[in-house]
This record gives structure tokens, sequence and C-alpha cells, in this order.
């Protein structure tokens, strides 16, 4: 008799749990639904049909495709105008990375020091950041424009004639590195401020007292303790450097010259003058499986910062 | 909140010399004379060199590189044609003229892609901001199964950059007839990932009682948001929206791959349309004058508001 009245109130408890449950998860999908939906129709399902376009020898506006396996792949990895892409993208993301954290931490090291108008001076060097690339690109090209841009009276003053900026390849790269630096490096010399604002005071008091002078101070005592902050750094810069420069590039070199890094070479290959469409998914492919393993090795990173501190 | 607050003056009592219990009793008078005291540091005769040697000269040198640009581009702006092809150009424009704002107006629509511009970033970032709002408190205070995996599902979308999804997009927003229309430009962009992570780490961090109180009265999930959680998130809400902001205003890819017609497009494409027809050198006093329609609005908010845009940019980097 009582396991009977044992069952009936499980019974309802099961009822009353499932009717919360799916109370739940009407209200889940209310406030949570629309925001997924709009992920999955615009991030994850433009994921797997490039997959499926990645396969197909097809342009742009073409009603008929060829399918061809993954000769686009196969393309884009032994070509040499896939090569050259891999070639840009490796200079490009190494002068990037390297010029704006090198830069960020020299200002980051002057900012740090106790002088009155520094928090003015931080907002300033952060202020490229947050422009438009667009914009910014556009007053570069002024500045960098061989006969009348500020840059050629700058040079011609010290006797030197100007680099042809946009015809020499080469050229071409490292400006638009320059450019990309100049926006970049407030962001890591603000990361890199706040890196250093938290190494404990009486370490660095402690290596004084023991006579070290600045460089020996910088090398053994600041520097591996920002440690976390240089990887933190790095790789966000990785990314970023390989995701953010589009605007940058377009204006700057607009139909790619000696420019094309991966992210330029999906837009120019399918919106540019070839609409290889099928060939720009299997670009993309390729970019979002290279970040993915990019995070994946920070996530590692991190969780070893973790213990380390 | 308080503890973080007061850990600077009482770190800057400390390095003084000032025991920390007797911070408390300093008056507003006093703090100021040790900020005095920090100038007075800086400039003494035995700190002089070293504070302009390794501090000033390096900022000055950085803010030269910075600002140069800026102030070259404001200039050029206001200077007439023969002042921008002479060879022997000056800083400031000496016959100051506003031809060249009224010819960018010439050339493209301007007024209307501000229009635009405006449009597309209110709308797109409200409706992001709210969707990022009620996501991120959906994934923390109501208990679904799998609640955490549909989390890491977003997490993944944070990484995948627009070009990947360019493509596609392109593919589905002109089959549904949004190909140059503003709403094709807002869509695709609408679904938060970034706006979602942020929110969710402040939730979680939100005291329980807050809202076990609430509960006892009877509150549900909308009244628990609404006059709970948002409320008291209202500096988080501000740096998700103004990151929002900047990132809508600036973007570039996506407007000009959807639009068509000059109408239809947003600043950054209006003026990547107006370098392609500016080709001459005497033009550079047009293309500046666009480059500071697009750039003056971000630097306007950003020196307002600064605080809140370097916390959310430089977000993951501090904990």
């Amino acid at each position: 008799m009582s396991s009977a009245v044992q069952t009936e109130q499980e019974r309802t408890r099961v009822r009353a749990h499932r009717r919360r449950q799916s109370k739940n998860w009407s209200l889940f999908l209310l406030f949570a639904g629309p925001n997924i939906l709009l992920i999955l129709a615009f991030i994850y399902y433009p994921l797997f049909s490039n997959m499926y376009y990645s396969t197909l020898d097809w342009r742009l506006g073409s009603s008929s495709a060829t399918q061809i396996g993954l000769e686009n792949y196969a393309a884009f990895f032994t070509s040499d105008s896939g090569l050259e892409v891999w070639r840009v993208t490796a200079i490009f993301t190494a002068g990037a990375v390297l010029g704006s954290m090198i830069l960020g931490l020299l200002i980051a090291l002057v900012l740090n020091k106790k002088i009155p108008g520094k928090t003015a001076a931080r907002t300033a060097v952060f202020s490229p950041y947050v422009l438009s690339g667009v914009g910014v690109a556009m007053v570069w090209n002024f500045i960098f424009d061989p006969t009348r841009g500020g840059l050629s009276h700058i040079l011609g003053f010290f006797g030197v004639s100007s680099p042809e900026w946009y015809l020499n390849e080469d050229w071409s790269l490292f400006m638009v590195i320059i450019v990309y630096v100049w926006k970049n490096l407030g962001y890591c010399a603000v990361v890199f401020l706040a890196g250093l604002q938290s190494i404990p005071k009486d370490l660095i008091e402690a290596a004084t007292i023991d006579r070290a002078g600045p460089i020996r101070r910088f090398v053994s005592v600041t520097l591996p303790l920002l440690t976390p902050t240089v990887f933190f750094l790095l790789v966000t810069n990785i990314l970023f450097s390989m995701t953010n420069a589009f605007d940058i590039l377009r204006t700057m070199t607009p139909t790619g010259h000696g420019t094309n890094t991966i992210i330029f070479e999906i837009y120019l290959q399918s919106f540019g003058a070839y609409q290889r469409a099928g060939y720009s998914a299997a670009i993309a492919v390729v970019l979002f499986f290279t970040l993915f393993f990019i995070t994946a090795v920070q996530l590692r990173f991190v969780e070893r910062k973790v213990h380390y501190s | 909140m308080s503890l973080t607050r007061s850990r600077t003056p009482k770190d800057d009592a400390q390095r003084r010399g000032i025991a920390p219990e007797d911070k408390k009793k300093l008056t507003k008078a006093e703090r100021k004379q040790m900020r005095r005291g920090s100038w007075l540091d800086a400039f003494s005769r035995q700190n002089l060199a070293d504070t302009i040697l390794t501090g000033y000269l390096p900022i000055f040198v950085a803010l030269i590189v910075i600002v140069l640009p800026l102030a070259w581009m404001v200039s050029s702006s206001f200077k007439p044609p023969t002042e921008i092809v002479t060879l022997n150009p000056t800083l400031l424009p000496q016959d100051p003229t506003l031809d060249n704002f009224g010819n960018v107006v010439d050339r493209v629509p301007l007024l209307t892609m501000f229009g635009n511009s405006i449009y597309v970033t209110v709308v797109g970032s409200s409706i992001k901001v709210l969707l990022a709002v009620t996501t991120a408190y959906a994934l923390v205070f109501i208990k679904v199964p799998g609640r955490n995996f549909i989390f890491l599902g977003i997490l993944v979308a944070l990484m995948v950059p627009p070009e990947v999804s360019m493509l596609p997009n392109y593919l589905t927003i002109t089959g549904l007839g949004g190909r140059d229309t503003l709403w094709g430009i807002i869509l695709p962009g609408l679904g938060t990932a970034f706006g979602t992570f942020l929110l969710r780490q402040h939730f979680m961090a939100l005291p329980k009682e807050m809202f076990e109180a609430a509960e006892l009265d009877g509150a549900g999930h909308f009244r628990k948001l609404f006059q709970i959680a948002a409320p008291v998130s209202i500096p988080a809400i501000a740096t998700v929206g103004l990151v929002t902001v900047v990132n809508e205003w600036n973007s570039f890819l996506w407007p000009l791959v959807i639009t068509g017609s000059a109408e239809k497009m947003t600043l950054p494409v209006g003026l990547n349309l107006l370098q392609s027809v500016e080709t001459q050198a005497g033009s550079y006093g047009i293309l500046m004058a666009g480059a500071v329609i697009v750039i003056a609005p971000m630097l306007i908010i950003f020196a307002a508001l600064q605080k809140y845009i370097v916390a959310g940019l430089t977000q993951g980097s501090v904990k």
C-alpha cells in the first residue's frame, strides 16, 4: 500500500519536474533562440556550405558547376599563386605581429613610469585602433604618395628619394605592414601596460637594492613575469593580423599587389576579376582550420599560465 | 568592487611611506597635495633629466608618429588643390577652404551614405546588444540541460572571421532579395558571440542573493532580467554597446560585397568608391575630407568614452 503512495508521489514529482523543464526550455528559447538561430544561419551554415562549395569548379553567378573533389585544395597548396599567398601571409603576419608588439612594449615601458600626463598619452596612442581602416588607409595613401606625399617630403629633406611604394611589390607589402602596425600598436601598448602594472613593485625594488641596472632588471625580473602577457598578445595578434587587415589591404592595393594575404585572396578570388567561387571557398575552409589550430594552442598556454601564476 | 578601486591610492600611500591606516584620515586637500607630490617628484632636480630623457622624449616621439598623420589629414582637408600639389607643403593651410567637403558631396551622395552608416550602426548595435543581454541571461540563469554545450557553440562562432562566411552569406542574402538593401547589410551580422561572451562572464559574477530576494517576491525571469540584472550591469552593457558601435561603423568587407549602388552604401564603402574616381594628385584634399568624415565621429566618441571602449577591446588580457 505504502509503495503505491510512494510511486504516486514520485510520479507527481516527475511530472512537475518535466513541466518546469519544458517551461524553462520555452523561456530559454525565447531569450536565446533568436541569437542562436542567427549564429546558426550566418556563421555555422556558411562554414559547412563552404566545405561543399570548395569541391566545385564554379564561377560566381554561373548556374553550372562541376564536382572536382579536392582539386581546389591541391591547387591552393601546390600552385605558384597559392604558395605566393602563403609567403605573403607569413611575411605580413610576422611583420605586423613583431612590429606592433615590440613598439607596443617600448611605449608601455615609458608609460609605466610615474610621470604626469601619461593617461592622456595612453588615450592618444590607443586611438588609431578604433578608427575606420578605410579612412586610415586613405590618409596613408596620401602620406606614401611618391611625389606629393608627406613622407616623400621628409625623405627629400634628408636627400633620399621615395621608394616606389605602389609599383614594387616588396615595398607595397612593407607599406601595408607599416600602416597595420601604426593602427595596432596602441592595443599592444595598453595590454602590456596592464601586464607591467600587475608586477609587484617590491620585486623591482629588491633588484634595485641588489644593484641590478635597468636593463638587467628588465631582462631578469620584468620580462619573465610578463611572459603570460607576451603569449596572450602573440596569439591574439596573430589571429587579428590574419583577419582584421582587409580594409587596409583593399584600400591601399585594390587589386592586390604583392599584398594578397589569405583573407584578401578569399575576397579577390570570388569577388575580384576571377569569380572563382569554389576556389575561394576552399581557401576560406583552410583559413578556418588554421585559426582553429592557433586558438587550440592558445587554450593550452592559457591553462599553463593559470598553473604558473 | 570597492576593494579593487581602493587598491591604487593605498599602494600610493604605502609607497610614500604612509601607513595604510592613516590613509582613511586623508582629506581631499591632503590627497591633492599627494598628487602634487608626484609632480614635484617627477620634476625634482635629481629626477628632471631622467623624466625628460626616458619619459617625455619617447612619449613625444610616439605621439608625433600617432598624431601627425591625423593632423595632416585634417589640415589637408581644408587645403585648396594648389597647396596639395606644391613641393613645399605647410603644416597648416595658408588659404583654408571648405571646397573639398563640397566636392565630396558633388562626387558621391555623401549625406545619404552618412545616413546609411548611422542607420546601420544604430539599428544593428541596438539589436545586437539586446540579443547579447537576453542570451547571456538565459545561459546563466535559465537552467536547461546542455546549455554549456550551447555556450561552447557560441564560443567557437567567436573565432570565425567574416571573410570565411562571406560567400555563403552573399548567396543567402541575395536569395532573400537583400542585395543592395540596408537590411541586407545589417542581418548577417546580428548574431552576436562577443557580447554574449562578455556579458555571460559579467552575469556569472553577480551575487546570487540579489536574485533570491526577488524570487521570494515572485519575480519571473523577465523581471529579474530587466529590473535587476540589466540595471546593475549598465557599465558592462555600455562596454559591449560601444565596441559594437565602433565595429559596425567601421565595417567594410560585408557592406562592400552586398551593396552595388551608391545610395545604399555605408561611408567606408562610399569612400572606397570616391577613391577610385578621384585619381589626380590635386584631389587628395577631397579624399582627406572624406577620411575626416568617416574618422571624426569615432574619434569624438572614443575621446569621450575611452574608458569603456579600451576595457571592452582589451577583454581577456586583464583578469
